[in-house]
């Protein structure tokens, strides 16, 4: 089953597919894909992201292969639903996507063996989890500057149960920019997979309802610009489309000339 | 979002409006002997320079211990106590400017945040500092009217009766306004979110039966103690 939550005409629904372009909500209306706005698929706990965790992405960025999992927290803020914006800030030169398979945990998980792990995953959804590489530094890197940023962390459409996915997943992955297809892997080639990440990650903090895991992302990354139109798809679980925004939509632009003004007046 | 204190056994703390709903954030690398202590290893790889940025770690929900509650050791041999001075947002802020960060704050709160010991800075190390039952918060929010001026208060950490360590905020390479500023420039702080300020380095090692007190002028005191069980979390 896929299941999305959306906001439509004053509230925010679960609703399902019906056909290609329009979803059913929970109250029977069929709607336009593009006549709500969608949220992540589920009320979203700690979000736990991984690094590096793809060996020909480390090869990419000259990493080594980690030892450890390579493992950081983002804050709420930083997620978005499919078909949101994300802003790309204007002193930014590279800033690029990581389409990711997302994995949500059902139900509490607490010390769990690696054989019993998979029993703890309500499900999988597709996250794009953009990062701007002019802001890493070597300093608990990446740092949330790098990766906990408003609406730089896209979620969805669908939270797809585990049980319609085989496990572990073994699923193709794509990331397309303006339709030109700019990345491709598959979930079967984590260097942690996904049994051994909730193992290691529930020895030390307990994995509640809702939490999520993001694996990470294969080799693939490029530059994206305002306008782009970024499409995350994972085999299964369906297209994560983004839209890349600029200053000038968050207000920013206007901002920084109007302290720049306020500077030249003092 | 669902609340970070869905977990916590202790009541929710009173301070209207100003509940802690939020998240927590813990900044890192802000006291100055912070990178004093690692001397020319700053400028070395994998560093290669002091940091720019404000440097960040988010503190999950299970890591949060309620008021009166204990920090859980659950198998470490010791745990580094960090005081913190905690800023308590009361107002959305976006993208703020430093000269009007303040006005942003509800009031501040004590805070131990209790990691395994660090033995360099390079990568996230969540595994030292999101552990379950690690980070207590003190009851009583201070509303900034009445504590004034945070960039200069004295901390104590007191470690079964004897003072451990001092530090004071004045030590802060970021005040709490500049930190918000830095802040939300890229990541909007919320009603209810607290931002740790930033602890001494070398913080105190302490192991089960180890009693703890944090003293900062003005806002307050907080109490726990170290337990080798689950005892921070409902069961």
């Amino acid at each position: 089953m896929k299941r999305a939550r959306v906001a439509f005409s004053g509230a925010i629904h679960e609703a399902t597919p019906a056909g290609s372009d329009s979803i059913r909500l929970a109250d029977g209306r069929v709607v336009g894909e593009t006549d709500v706005v969608w949220l992540p698929p589920f009320e979203v706990g700690t979000v736990i992201a991984l690094g590096l965790n793809y060996a020909d992405h480390a090869k990419e960025l000259a990493f080594k292969p980690q030892d450890e999992p390579l493992v950081f927290l983002k804050g709420p803020g930083a997620l978005i639903g499919h078909r949101g914006a994300t802003r790309r800030p204007a002193d930014a030169t590279f800033m690029h996507y990581e389409c990711e398979l997302a994995v949500v945990i059902g139900k509490p998980a607490h010390r769990v063996a690696r054989a019993d792990a998979m029993a703890h995953v309500a499900g999988y959804t597709i996250a794009n989890d953009y990062a701007i590489r002019d802001y890493l530094e070597n300093w608990y890197r990446p740092n949330l500057r790098v990766k906990s940023r408003d609406g730089a962390t896209a979620l969805g459409p669908w939270l797809v149960d585990a049980g319609d996915v085989e496990a572990p997943p073994q699923l193709a992955l794509h990331t397309f920019v303006n339709g030109r297809q700019t990345q491709s892997g598959n979930t079967r080639d984590l260097v942690f997979d996904i049994a051994f990440l909730i193992e290691y990650l529930s020895a030390f903090m307990t994995l509640a309802p809702g939490d999520v895991i993001l694996t990470g992302t294969p080799e693939g990354v490029v530059n994206v610009d305002v306008g782009d139109e970024v499409v995350c798809e994972i085999e299964g679980l369906g297209r994560l489309v983004n839209r890349i925004a600029g200053d000038a939509e968050f207000g920013r632009a206007g901002a920084a000339s109007a302290l720049a003004a306020m500077k030249e007046s003092a | 979002m669902s609340s970070p204190f869905a977990l916590w056994a202790g009541p929710r703390l009173e301070v209207a409006p100003f509940r802690l709903s939020g998240t927590v954030y813990a900044t890192l690398l802000n006291h100055r002997r912070s990178l004093a202590t690692l001397g020319d290893a700053v400028a070395a790889a994998p560093y290669k320079g002091a940091p720019k940025g404000v440097v960040l770690a988010v503190k999950p929900r299970q890591a949060l211990v309620a008021p009166g509650g204990d920090v859980q050791i659950d198998g470490a041999e010791v745990l580094e106590v960090g005081a913190a001075l905690g800023v308590v947002i009361g107002t959305t802020a976006c993208a703020v400017a430093e000269a009007d960060a303040l006005a942003h704050v509800a009031g501040f709160i004590v805070a131990c945040d209790c990691t395994l010991p660090r033995a360099g800075h390079f990568r996230p190390q969540t595994r030292a500092m999101a552990r379950d039952a690690s980070c207590v918060l003190a009851a009583a929010v201070l509303p900034r009217s009445e504590v004034g001026d945070t960039d200069a208060l004295a901390m104590r950490v007191i470690i079964d009766g004897a003072l451990a360590q001092s530090s004071s905020t004045s030590e802060h390479l970021r005040t709490a306004a500049r930190l918000i500023a830095d802040v939300s420039d890229f990541m909007t702080l919320m009603p209810g979110d607290v931002l740790l300020t930033g602890s001494a380095p070398d913080g105190p090692r302490v192991g089960a039966g180890a009693q703890i007190a944090i003293e900062i002028d003005r806002v307050g005191r907080l109490e726990t103690r170290v337990v080798a069980g689950r005892a921070g979390l409902r069961a």
